[in-house]
């Protein structure tokens, strides 16, 4: 599949953890302004693909990459690319709820203070916080600690933060796993909401939300041999759930594998 | 029907196991000990503190503001030697918290595995040094060096400066110890949430795991604080003997430990009122420490739940 002007773009790109290869060999292309899904079985390498796109992953001592990320026609791992940077317009939400032990305001207004932030900081928090669908909870609270939400609004909090720094691509890390059936639907209608404004990844294992929520999906598989994760099938959602080539999608989507 | 097993106790009643019931004594008696310890102390200490206040020459008023502490002239006022007291533990303070601080976040937050291999433990030596080397160390190294700095005329040779100096070290481990635990056990998850937004590492150590931490790292300056108020040995041999109403840290003056220690090592006879008086003293040390312990251990309490 060869999009128009991916955002992301990998090029054989493996991803080791010491020795170790975790993903080997992935050449996939992030469309602009759509939801993709990374699916797989557990440990097949879903989360470390995505934190490769921001360069999370060598926050872990020992990993390292072969091979290449191009954003917006720069390799992401160049030589002289900050990570900074990188995460500064490639931002992520993760599996966990992780609020800042921080007022509700301050956990939204913290990274565009350390950025720098020109405009009305007020206003940068009402509108992540809306586009988030949290504001009119919350309006009336910013002042309270943000451990005191629940974990569903816990969540869209860490959204509207991820917002906030206003990036091009967000990553999402499982964000709805640790959450309730209604949290989750409030999370996947946020997604569907963003996705004019930017670029999801989000990595799943419930096949139902990439069916749901996804236009993207891209699947991948350990190889029996080498125990290592690789993508053994990209394409649009639709069709990957509807007409997999692979035979091992086939028996995944449908829920027959192991 | 019992394969290998002994015959079951039909009736499920309670059996007795000498045992558990031994074992259970000795663990209580273990924990009881340092409970009754200070209750020891409490009562020692009180006993003869009582027999001092009681005394016709004193009274608990002028003992706590009197200005001036000559026994010989029955002048009992405890502030000279509070007042070094506090002025020894400011001055170690002033070296512990930051190097102490700075030293936590660099162990926490920037060094390698292997770095820290080699500095924590080293760190944790410095805590094992005996105190009266310490002590010796202030008088014959950091004395001298404070003289030729600042000149011989100013500086006197026994000064409360290069003890409350040296005592910042020996509590600078100690610090450094209880802060680096507690910005470890700040939650990755919320580097992470730092880092996935555009943070730098300063960033993310300055104004998100250092506030995070913030309970245990003020629990670990009072635990520090009460370190150097009870510290004995480095004021002993360093900050000079004969109680002193000065903050000036070039000039010798008498800590509260110091005094005990002067004291006590004379001959003095039983019961006179000058060894009431350093039960007295003692009394007053021990109420400042508990109150401290009380503090730290509510901060701590509080840091527990700091993140969920």
């Amino acid at each position: 599949m060869n999009l128009i002007s991916p955002v992301l773009e990998t090029h054989n790109l493996n991803i080791y953890y010491g020795d170790f290869r975790a993903v080997t060999d992935v050449n996939i292309q992030i469309p602009r302004h759509k939801i993709t899904a990374i699916i797989g079985p557990s440990g097949c390498g879903k989360s470390t693909l995505l934190r490769a796109f921001n360069r999370m992953n060598e926050l872990v001592p020992n990993t390292h990459i072969e091979g290449e990320i191009i954003f917006e026609g720069q390799n992401l791992y160049g030589r002289d690319i900050d990570p900074v940077e990188v995460r500064y317009r490639i931002g992520m939400v993760f599996q966990k709820p992780n609020p800042f032990p921080k007022s509700i305001y301050e956990n939204v207004a913290w990274a565009a203070r350390i950025h720098g932030y020109r405009g009305n900081l007020d206003e940068l928090v009402e509108s992540s916080l809306t586009k988030a669908a949290l504001w009119d909870e919350v309006k009336d609270i910013l002042k309270q600690s943000a451990l005191s939400l629940s974990g569903g609004q816990q969540q869209r909090l860490c959204i509207a933060r991820a917002i906030a720094v206003q990036p091009e691509v967000i990553l999402m890390d499982e964000p709805a796993s640790a959450l309730d059936p209604i949290a989750t639907l409030k999370i996947e209608e946020l997604m569907q909401s963003l996705k004019k404004d930017y670029t999801i990844v989000i990595v799943t294992h419930n096949m139902q939300q990439a069916a749901r929520a996804s236009d993207y999906t891209s699947m991948m598989m350990l190889a029996e041999n080498t125990r290592s994760g690789t993508v053994i099938e990209f394409e649009e959602t639709n069709t990957l759930f509807t007409r997999p080539k692979d035979k091992r999608t086939e028996d995944y989507v449908t829920g027959r594998f192991g | 029907m019992n394969y290998g097993y002994p015959i079951r106790n039909k009736g499920l009643q309670k059996k007795i196991k000498p045992g558990e019931t031994v074992i259970h004594v000795l663990l209580f008696l273990a924990g009881f000990i340092s409970i009754f310890t200070t209750i020891g102390i409490v009562f020692v200490l009180g006993k003869d503190a009582w027999l001092f206040f009681r005394l016709p020459e004193v009274n608990l008023w002028d003992f706590l503001t009197g200005t001036s502490w000559q026994p010989h002239i029955n002048k009992f006022g405890i502030l000279p030697l509070f007042t070094s007291t506090l002025l020894t533990t400011a001055i170690a303070m002033t070296i512990a918290i930051p190097l102490g601080l700075a030293a936590a976040i660099y162990l926490s937050e920037y060094a390698s595995q292997k770095a820290r291999k080699i500095i924590k433990p080293t760190l944790e030596l410095l805590a094992g040094i005996p105190t009266i080397v310490y002590g010796y160390f202030a008088l014959t190294m950091v004395t001298p060096l404070l003289r030729s700095i600042f000149g011989a005329n100013i500086v006197e040779i026994y000064n409360t400066g290069s003890a409350g100096l040296v005592m910042g070290i020996l509590i600078l481990p100690l610090v450094a110890s209880i802060c680096e635990d507690s910005l470890s056990a700040v939650p990755r998850t919320l580097r992470d949430a730092a880092y996935g937004l555009g943070a730098t590492k300063l960033e993310v150590a300055i104004k998100i795991v250092l506030p995070a931490a913030l309970s245990g790292i003020s629990a670990a300056i009072i635990l520090g604080i009460t370190r150097a108020i009870g510290e004995t040995m480095i004021v002993a041999v360093a900050a000079g003997a004969g109680p002193n109403l000065t903050l000036n840290p070039f000039k010798g003056a008498e800590t509260m430990t110091g005094h005990i220690v002067r004291i006590s090592g004379g001959d003095l006879s039983y019961d006179s009122i000058d060894y009431n008086s350093i039960f007295a003293i003692g009394l007053f040390l021990f109420l400042i420490t508990l109150v401290l312990n009380i503090i730290s251990q509510r901060i701590v309490r509080k840091y527990r739940e700091v993140y969920e």
